[in-house]
């Protein structure tokens, strides 16, 4: 079970954060990050029309054989992005965390802007705590 | 109708500390009147009219003090030019809340008492701030309260994680603010109202334990110091 990475997605598909926690994901430069975050907003709103019975909220889950992709959608459309190795089980409750920590240390700080990347040490001090823990556990 | 000036010591307004031999106009930003309501709800009574004791042991969410002080900063930064300014507007908010908790404080403390007094020497007043002040306005007593070594009219109260700056980080080419200017400025209303004139600042003084340990400076006037001295 390994956690290796985390996205934030504005409502925009603009990737606003990206960390990267345990070896295994392939290098790429934040343009190509840039990228995937977007097609992965495409991708998700796709999904979120396929339902044939009315309204759905789109992929929760999307896993492969080295890996998984769990997604948060926010009521607000912000997306919480996390990629684990396929055993991980806690990625829900992790995500519900980050969102914790999303609520209390970006949207209530004045400095940051609305819908742009988030430069916040406080952020990335409760996720050190949070992927810490997760691990462990 | 002309009113008699008030007080000239207007300390944040100025950028000298011997602010008691300026001559500033007074500024209205210090106070602020509450504006008539234009349609009193009819089912609620009043808020001017509710009972003050009534909401003693109220406590406010935290997370909409956060979001409304979070604006706050962002509303009076996009009207400022560097961080002293900044810091000042932040100080002059403060101001117009401590004279209101004052007010309120004195008020529920010893209206009911036989005897009211008021507290007319510095160090129980330095004491009744690091403990009642904050209690009132933060729901905990600050850390510590310091006298300086170097000067003898300093004085400093520590709280080693302000609530107020609990989700704020502030960003590293701002690095000399600290938020808690608007603490520094309650103080400064509260010393100002017992009659004990200073100016109050705020600075960031963080510890390996405490990162947002922040230390609110008083610096006294020195008219308080004198009357202390005949005082004793």
């Amino acid at each position: 079970m390994a956690i290796y990475g985390l996205w934030v997605i504005n409502k925009a598909g603009g990737l606003v954060y990206q960390r990267n926690f345990a070896e295994g994901l392939a290098q790429l430069s934040s343009n190509e990050y840039l990228v995937l975050a977007g097609t992965l907003h495409g991708i998700h709103a796709i999904t979120s029309r396929l339902s044939p019975t009315g309204a759905s909220s789109g992929a929760h889950v999307i896993e492969g054989e080295t890996f998984k992709i769990t997604i948060l959608l926010t009521a607000t459309g912000t997306k919480f992005v996390l990629l684990t190795s396929p055993a991980e089980t806690s990625s829900e409750f992790i995500l519900q965390r980050v969102y914790d920590a999303y609520a209390d240390a970006v949207m209530k700080n004045p400095f940051h802007t609305l819908e742009m990347p988030i430069r916040s040490e406080g952020f990335d001090m409760r996720i050190t705590t949070l992927i810490g823990t997760g691990q462990t556990s | 109708m002309a009113y008699p000036q008030p007080h000239p010591r207007l300390s944040i307004l100025s950028t000298s500390s011997q602010s008691s031999t300026d001559h500033f106009p007074p500024s209205s930003t210090r106070f602020s009147l509450p504006t008539p309501q234009s349609r009193s709800n009819a089912s609620r009574p009043n808020i001017y009219d509710r009972n003050l004791n009534k909401t003693r042991i109220a406590e406010v969410s935290s997370a909409a003090f956060a979001f409304l002080f979070s604006e706050l900063v962002q509303y009076t930064q996009k009207r400022v030019s560097g961080i002293n300014d900044l810091e000042r507007r932040l100080n002059t908010l403060g101001y117009r809340v401590g004279v209101r908790v004052l007010e309120l404080m004195v008020w529920r403390a010893e209206s009911s008492s036989k005897v009211p007094k008021r507290e007319i020497r510095l160090l129980p007043t330095l004491m009744s701030i690091h403990t009642q002040v904050w209690k009132t306005v933060f729901g905990k007593p600050a850390d510590a309260i310091e006298k300086s070594v170097e000067n003898a009219d300093e004085y400093m109260i520590i709280d080693n994680d302000p609530p107020l700056e609990r989700h704020i980080s502030v960003p590293r080419d701002m690095s000399q603010l600290s938020c808690s200017s608007f603490t520094a400025g309650i103080v400064e209303a509260v010393l100002d109202g017992l009659g004990f004139p200073a100016r109050v600042t705020a600075h960031n003084t963080p510890t390996a334990q405490h990162p947002s340990r922040t230390t609110i400076l008083i610096k006294l006037e020195k008219s308080v110091l004198d009357r202390e001295e005949l005082l004793k």
